[in-house]
């Protein structure tokens, strides 16, 4: 065989996932631009007149619900970091032979679609569910008290999604921790509160901030927990792009706002690749 | 501190553990179980007698009426069928696209190398409203009808990133010496892949499938922007949370959680029975390069 065909070969195996990751993930990021700087109507159509205040009508009218989704990504990012760090701290360094079903159980909810998770959540926080309708019936919470429809019903589904995600990548960082770091930091007197504050937190930071970039793009992005969980005083972002986009069929407005979406998430991603690197996200997917 | 504690001085020490030594294991198992509950509440509801063919979170007694008439509502039927369609089809596609590229990462240099890492990622990490925003976009802008088709393509463009990831982890964690020992031993290139490396990656190529497979039948969001009028199970459970949901819904989720976790298992048995192969495999290759030698 001669060596220009097998310099070839690299090129003939990435062929195929080459065009598609082009025609249906990049093309798709400039269509939506172009689709944003259309003007028209449903029944008329629309046509590209690069107009862009679409964008800035967009942020001015719905200012709000980027807030709004830019707070509960990251409230939900930071509990689920504070719920799951020390799940996977747990796992990786007192999992033993258990590790890979502690892993496998906090895995679970994977199995379940989305959708109904949230379903079941709406269950559970009804008014009259299984949480405050008990709580009511002892006497805690007053008859009246509702998080159904509430900012933190909203922020609980969000941060229950989240938990796998923020699990994942840190625990794979903390199981790269060689263990005699640890054991000299205690040999040199560290306190074990000093040990894990210096050693151990600073060498799983890989991990958090794996999964902030995880569970934060994601739900920054999602309208499911809001539509499912929420009220119309919890709308964000996802909801209006869905409901101008699939409903009003006001694509330019749909289009600009996911654009701007895209744009600031896309400057977060590629911040995050520049300062860490992609392997500690990619380890975790692995 | 390095010499290995005889057992009864570990006995000792674990005796002397205070309350903060449960603090974690506590924390864990409340996490899991809070993980669990709405998988709970979900198989739970799915023996619920309820009245109207809709579902509540009012428990009216126990009932397998719902199990045996499960496929009694056939929109809900259609779209179920929909989503196994496009599971199937995105995750063959993804997977024999995904893995010639995964090699391609990780045994060859080439010309933009780079970039294909850094959209992979990108594919990854982006959240699907913008990925299925801008996919209607393209579908608008060149007039293609939404569908199954459109449906299958898009979960194709995501689900091949995680196949790419998965199964180039799975090639760079191998030990090279294994193919060259098979080159040295005259195998061709499509021969060495034939009989050494596909055997080797294909429990890797086979979670990387699974992977896509549960992705793929989850994926409400990007699905709901490329359907157009075609339903898959999430978009129809979502289209029917205000008028209610029928008990079957429950059913349905259960039965795609009772064979998610099976296949995990199955998984789990067939990565175990690999990794025992690629030990003896690599014992043959540091033989064979021994004999070389």
């Amino acid at each position: 065989m001669t060596t220009w065909r097998q310099r070839l070969i690299p090129y003939i195996l990435g062929l195929p996932s080459t065009f598609w990751l082009t025609v249906f993930f990049a093309v798709p990021m400039i269509s939506v631009l172009s689709v944003s700087l259309m003007t028209g109507n449903p029944e008329q159509g629309y046509s590209l007149t690069w107009h862009f205040g679409t964008f800035w009508d967009g942020l001015k009218t719905y200012n709000t619900q980027f807030i709004r989704s830019f707070e509960y990504g990251a409230i939900s990012t930071v509990a689920a970091l504070v719920i799951g760090y020390p799940i996977a701290y747990f796992i990786a360094f007192r999992g033993g032979r258990h590790k890979s079903t502690l892993l496998f159980i906090i895995l679970l909810p994977f199995l379940v679609s989305y959708v109904i998770r949230m379903l079941a959540w709406n269950f559970l926080l009804a008014d009259q569910g299984a949480i405050l309708g008990t709580l009511k019936n002892i006497g805690i919470l007053p008859q009246s008290a509702r998080v159904l429809s509430t900012p933190l019903a909203v922020i609980t589904g969000l941060t229950y999604d989240a938990i796998p995600y923020m699990v994942l990548p840190v625990y794979v960082a903390l199981e790269k921790i060689d263990r005699r770091v640890i054991r000299a930091a205690g040999d040199l007197y560290a306190s074990p509160s000093k040990a894990f504050m210096r050693i151990v937190l600073p060498l799983s930071s890989a991990g958090i901030f794996a999964g902030f970039l995880l569970v934060f793009v994601t739900n920054v992005g999602d309208y499911v927990a809001a539509t499912i969980l929420g009220g119309p005083g919890t709308t964000m972002i996802g909801n209006v792009i869905e409901t101008s986009y699939l409903e009003d069929l006001n694509y330019p407005t749909a289009a600009a706002l996911s654009s701007i979406l895209m744009i600031v998430l896309l400057v977060v991603i590629f911040l995050y690749a520049r300062t860490f690197g992609t392997e500690a996200v990619e380890e975790a997917v692995a | 501190m390095t010499d290995p504690a005889p057992a009864g001085a570990h006995r000792r020490v674990r005796e002397r553990h205070g309350p903060s030594h449960y603090i974690l294991p506590v924390w864990t198992g409340l996490v899991i179980l809070w993980t669990i509950i709405p998988i709970i509440v979900m198989i739970v509801y799915s023996f619920n007698k309820s009245p109207n063919q809709r579902e509540t979170f009012h428990w009216y007694g126990f009932t397998t009426y719902w199990y045996r008439h499960v496929f009694q509502i056939p929109d809900l039927t259609n779209a179920l069928v929909h989503s196994i369609e496009v599971a199937c089809a995105s995750t063959l596609i993804a997977t024999l696209i995904g893995v010639p590229m995964a090699m391609a990462l990780a045994r060859h240099r080439f010309r933009g190398r780079t970039l294909v890492d850094a959209t992979v990622f990108v594919d990854i990490a982006a959240p699907s409203v913008v990925v299925g925003a801008s996919l209607l976009a393209l579908f608008l802008t060149l007039n293609i009808d939404r569908g199954l088709v459109t449906i299958i393509i898009a979960h194709v463009a995501f689900n091949v990133a995680f196949v790419i990831i998965v199964v180039r982890a799975r090639i760079v964690g191998l030990d090279r010496s294994i193919e060259r020992a098979a080159a040295d031993l005259g195998a061709g290139p499509w021969t060495t892949f034939q009989k050494v490396l596909f055997p080797l990656i294909l429990p890797g190529i086979l979670a990387g499938a699974m992977l896509c497979f549960a992705m793929s039948i989850d994926d409400f969001i990007i699905t709901e922007f490329v359907a157009g009028q075609t339903l898959t199970f999430p978009l129809w459970v979502y289209g029917s949370v205000k008028v209610g949901i029928p008990p079957q819904v429950f059913v349905m989720g259960t039965m795609i959680f009772v064979f998610g976790v099976a296949l995990a298992l199955i998984n789990v048995y067939v990565a175990r029975r690999a990794a025992k192969a690629e030990t003896s495999a690599t014992r043959l290759a540091a033989a064979a390069a021994a004999a070389g030698a």
